[in-house]
């Protein structure tokens, strides 16, 4: 039985581990090769530790394990040439691209007027230029296609609400939306979509961390601050009684998105958030 | 192979026809069972010829020819115990509720000072009042399966944004987004989930008819409002170069968010729209 979007070539950003790992995954079980990508390395500005090279031959082994394809390379979404190289290598060895996976991104935290400059830019660099780099790079392969595409962006609930502690990270993932938008106007001509995600907490490594757990729960003690009692926090902002939604709920939107079953879904921001945003 | 609602019954308004229709064959093909439910009759202010009992007994058909059950009955949603007794039926025989399609809707025209009292309050009873009749019916049954459950509310883009000549749809249209999200949290402790869709254009019989060609091309004699010509009225409000989408493409969506693959998303408005409205 062939899969949803069997026989397509999709290109995931950040693809080591967490999300970009699981759309990786969920992709290929639905019959798709992958290009896969990934800074593997750690940023200063990040307070958490990032993915290593190990992961991202994680992520290999898993897709492979699935009989499917894939190229991965270690890339840095902020170097415009070293992207477009790897997508352009990918491609070649794949013979085609159909969808866009843009979710590599980063997670800091600090008050609007005591962010460092790096820090800052860093965010904007990765978060938000890099989500056009990923998007510039695939366009002409997608056009030489002639089959139309899905370009997949993932922004964040801080894409459509303000969040005190991130104005870095919020700027970005606004920011996303914008673009997105843009790109679905200019794209559309071609019937290549564009469209957005906007995940609430998301259980991965990004939140599941010292730093985010200070974050979100800044009166505890730093020893009471466990898992547990951080899920009762992250749990009461969302309407669903959930602290957080796994990858692969993300992995589902960014598969029917993907697919041909949403082929007229263009402009759309998403947001698989546990009823966050209707809060 | 199970299919993406195996084994769970949903219930549809407005099923005699159309995106009503269109949505009990895909749910079914995907292993559902259907209690459907239609006026099946007029609507004095409709300018259009509405769906009739041979549409419902078709649907019926098709639906049978998939191998699922269904409980088809003839009710007006405007009327809460009718179409409650019709529910109630269906979920005694099919024995549980697991999705609702509150899909059942009219449309008529004219410019908001000149509509006339019974054109606005048939509006606002079918397209607003008829979708909390729905739900206000399914909710016990879905509370009482303590499995969650998905609600998706037919909404448009004109719930999204003003059309002139439709200040009655446009209000109610609008007024279901309004009501879904206040389902979204009250439902939420329950994991019951509350979206709502935005279609563009569909091409159905409520579009491909004489007062909505007028509608949409004043400008040209009768003679010369030809499907052709209204095509290309129709295309140039979307953003991809398409007229209309298909009702298969809104069952798609109804599909995605009655699965447990959107076990997380509520309280979301979804666009299937060719970037209407990123226009």
């Amino acid at each position: 039985m062939t899969g949803r979007v069997e026989g397509k070539v999709a290109f995931v950003t950040g693809a080591a581990r967490g999300q970009g790992r699981s759309h990786a995954l969920r992709l290929a079980q639905e019959g798709a090769d992958i290009i896969a990508v990934d800074l593997a390395g750690q940023v200063a500005s990040v307070p958490y530790p990032m993915a290593t090279p190990e992961d991202l031959d994680q992520t290999v082994k898993e897709v492979e394990a699935l009989d499917r394809r894939i190229v991965a390379t270690q890339a840095d979404v902020r170097d415009y040439g070293a992207l477009k190289a790897a997508l352009d290598d990918g491609v070649a060895q794949l013979g085609r691209l159909d969808i866009v996976s843009a979710n590599a991104g980063i997670f800091s935290f600090g008050r609007a007027e005591e962010l460092p400059e790096q820090t800052w830019q860093d965010m904007i660099d990765t978060n938000l230029t890099g989500v056009w780099h990923a998007a510039k790079a695939a366009i002409p392969h997608l056009r030489a296609g002639g089959r139309g595409g899905s370009i997949i962006l993932t922004s964040s609930t801080a894409g459509l609400h303000g969040y005190e502690n991130m104005a870095h990270y919020v700027s970005a993932k606004h920011g996303v939306v914008g673009l997105m938008r843009t790109l679905a106007l200019e794209l559309a001509p071609d019937m290549i979509r564009v469209n957005s995600v906007h995940p609430t907490s998301v259980d991965t490594d990004m939140i599941q961390n010292a730093a985010t757990y200070a974050l979100f729960a800044p009166d505890l003690d730093e020893k009471d601050r466990t898992k547990e009692r951080l899920a009762e926090r992250f749990q009461a902002i969302n309407a669903l009684p959930i602290p957080w939604v796994e990858p692969a709920d993300i992995s589902n939107a960014v598969l029917w998105l993907a697919s041909d079953e949403a082929r007229y879904v263009t402009g759309v921001t998403l947001p698989v958030d546990a009823g966050f945003m209707a809060k | 192979m199970p299919g993406r609602v195996e084994g769970k019954v949903a219930f549809i308004t407005g099923a005699a026809r159309g995106q009503g229709r269109s949505h009990a064959v895909r749910l079914a093909q995907e292993g559902a069972d259907i209690i459907a439910v239609d006026l099946a009759g007029q609507v004095a202010s409709v300018p259009y010829p509405m769906a009739t009992p041979e549409d419902l007994d078709q649907t019926v058909k098709e639906v049978e020819a998939l191998d699922r059950r269904i409980v088809a009955r003839q009710a007006d949603v405007r009327d809460y115990a009718a179409l409650k007794s019709a529910l109630d039926e269906g979920v005694a025989q099919l024995g549980r509720l697991d999705i609702v399609c509150s899909n059942a809707g009219i449309a008529s025209f004219g410019p908001a000072d000149e509509l006339g009292e019974t054109t606005w309050q048939d509006m606002i009873d079918i397209n607003l009042t008829g979708m909390w009749h729905t739900c206000k019916a399914a909710i016990p049954h879905l509370v009482e399966g303590g499995r969650g459950g998905s609600i998706v509310i037919t909404s448009s883009d004109a719930g999204l944004k003003g059309f002139p000549n439709l200040a009655h749809y446009v209000s109610a249209k609008h007024g279901v987004v309004g009501l879904m999200r206040t389902l979204a949290l009250e439902l939420a402790p329950h994991m019951i989930r509350v979206n709502s869709l935005h279609p563009t254009s569909v091409n159905t019989d409520m579009i491909q008819n004489a007062p909505t060609y007028e509608l949409f091309a004043p400008d040209l004699a009768e003679k010369d409002r030809t499907k052709e010509r209204l095509t290309e009225r129709f295309q140039t409000l979307n953003a991809l170069p398409i007229p209309w989408v298909e009702p298969v493409d809104i069952s798609n969506a109804v599909l995605f968010l009655a699965s447990d693959e959107a076990r997380y998303i509520t309280g979301v408005p979804l666009p299937v729209d060719a970037g209407f409205m990123v226009k």
